[in-house]
């Protein structure tokens, strides 16, 4: 992208008089602006939602994957026996950090907000639950540890959150890459529009071109002359488009903790600096596109 | 300076132009002529590459245009002043600006170059509107303007067609003595008219030939003329 960065400032810093030479034509221009303005507007929220996902993914993977919980359902007399058998299964177990029996009040506290502080544990037959931690390394292998606790401990279930956990990340992660798609499909959309603006500005101004011509204007020169002023137009538009994207998303109303899924549509600390990409993005896009039509066009017309 | 070996030009209606062998010399100066619909545009057209021989060739400056690319014809135009039949300019620029076009095109510092533009502007009478737009000129102050464009950048050949075609006699000899100055200075000179009242005038002044087009052909007139 750099070299073509390159071309992009060149052209725009180059000789104001090549500029002029195409009459001012306000309504391709104002088109093009506003074509800049309203998909950098949607680009920002495209850049939001993936971004705010990529975060989620990463936010369930972290906190889900290196803890489960083995629930032990068993008579009184039985479980006390289980419990030593499952955490003896565990010590041997590679892939296991800790494990670690949860005790009553540990287990009221759980219980608490769907039944209330009051309640008599001891009448219920609450299974045993016994809180383990993965290795980072996450070389866990669950289903050979549920055969042996089957063996060991009939009462013992391995809950290990992945069954949902893993549709989640999953949908996290296509999330994100649908907001990517998003994007490149919202610059190909403005690379279109601006390639039949600049189409329709050619046609204009055929009569430009032929006198440009006659005095031996190289099709170099007639194309800067159109790419930049639909670069600088693109630039204008797409600044403004993302400063009232932005704007909304900060405006977005914000959410307690509790409604996780939308927690932080945001953008966060060293994220702001993406969405000011958007404007200098669609410059270069909008002068592959003029400069691409124009040549072409040109070629066409000798 | 061009050379025509065996041209022809030919277009869906037919051939327009049959075998033209001639060459123009450095600082001469040649009239064109024929009646309407001869060819007189067509074969200044080919002159500067704006259309190509559907025959033989046409070498400017020694390259032959068919040999050329876009922007190698483009760099060959530079090199040669032309008037427009009907002398095109950019509406929405000032007569200055379009004076100063070939500079800009040609890739000049403008900067530098605007004491010759001003300079150019007076010596065809039109200091006093330089800063009109072209439509707002008369017939023979546009053409006057199309003559300055034309020699912004010196060329050595400068093609005129029909530079006197809707101006008043009075200012056809004017146009005249611009052309005939330049001609002095050395410039090689092609004017397309069918004024041949014209052709004389300028006869008595300077050398001139004449290129007459008659039956798809170009042959030199005669004394007659
Ligand atoms: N490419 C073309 N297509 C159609 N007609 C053409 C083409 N080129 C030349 N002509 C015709 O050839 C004739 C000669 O044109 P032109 O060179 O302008 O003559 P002149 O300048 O002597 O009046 C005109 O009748 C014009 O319509
Ligand atoms: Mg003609």
């Amino acid at each position: 992208m750099t070299p073509r960065l390159g071309l992009v400032l060149g052209a725009l810093r180059a000789d104001q008089q090549a500029d002029r030479v195409v009459p001012p034509s306000g309504f391709t221009a104002q088109l093009t602006s506003f074509t800049a303005g309203a998909m950098a507007f949607l680009a920002v929220f495209a850049l939001a939602l993936s971004l705010a996902s990529g975060r989620l993914a990463e936010r369930w993977e972290a906190t889900l994957k290196d803890t489960a919980t083995i629930r032990i359902s068993a008579s009184d007399d039985q479980i006390a026996v289980q419990t030593a058998a499952v955490l003896a299964v565990l010590e041997t177990t590679p892939g296991i950090a800790s494990a670690r029996a949860l005790s009553m009040d540990e287990q009221r506290a759980l219980l608490a907000p769907w039944f209330g502080p009051d309640l008599p544990l001891d009448a219920l037959p609450l299974p045993q639950l016994i809180e383990l931690t993965e290795t980072p390394l996450g070389d866990l292998d669950t289903e050979g540890l549920r055969l042996r606790l089957a063996a060991e401990a009939p009462g013992a279930v391995l809950d290990d959150h992945t069954r949902w956990r893993e549709p989640l990340v999953r949908a996290a992660d296509r999330l994100r890459l649908l907001g990517l798609a998003s994007i490149v499909l919202i610059l190909g959309a403005m690379a279109a529009m601006i390639t039949l603006a600049t189409q329709a500005a050619l046609a204009a101004n055929a009569q430009v071109i032929e006198v440009l011509r006659l005095v031996g204007a190289q099709d170099s020169y007639i194309a800067r002359a159109f790419v930049r002023r639909f670069s600088l137009r693109a630039l204008i538009g797409a600044a403004a488009g993302t400063s009232l994207g932005l704007l909304a998303v900060t405006l977005l109303p914000g959410v307690e903790p509790a409604g996780a899924f939308l927690t932080g549509l945001g953008f966060q600390g060293v994220t702001w600096l993406w969405p000011l990409m958007i404007p200098p993005l669609s410059a270069v896009v909008a002068f592959g596109a003029t400069r691409a039509a124009t040549l072409h066009a040109l070629g066409r017309l000798s | 300076m061009i050379t025509f070996n065996e041209a022809a030009y030919s277009y869906g209606g037919g051939e327009l132009l049959a075998d033209m062998s001639f060459r123009l010399l450095p600082g001469s100066f040649h009239f064109l002529t024929g009646p309407s619909g001869s060819g007189k545009t067509t074969l200044l057209k080919l002159c500067y590459g704006a259309l190509l021989p559907t025959a033989g060739s046409v070498a400017v400056f020694d390259n032959d245009t068919r040999l050329l690319d876009r922007d190698a014809i483009a760099k060959t135009r530079q090199r040669i002043g032309v008037v427009h039949q009907d002398c095109q300019f950019l509406d929405h620029l000032t007569l200055a600006e379009n004076v100063a076009l070939p500079l800009s095109v040609s890739g000049r510092n403008m900067a530098e170059e605007l004491a010759n533009v001003a300079d150019l502007v007076s010596w065809v009478g039109l200091s006093g509107q330089q800063f009109s737009r072209p439509p707002a000129l008369s017939g023979g102050e546009r053409q006057r303007a199309a003559l300055a464009r034309a020699l912004i950048l010196s060329p050595d050949v400068i093609l005129a067609d029909e530079p006197t075609g809707n101006v008043d006699w009075e200012m056809s000899l004017r146009l005249l003595r611009l052309l005939v100055e330049l001609n002095k200075m050395g410039k090689t000179i092609v004017i397309a008219t069918h004024d041949l009242n014209l052709i004389r005038t300028v006869k008595s002044q300077v050398p001139t030939r004449v290129l007459r087009i008659a039956k798809r052909r170009v042959q030199l007139a005669g004394a007659d003329l």
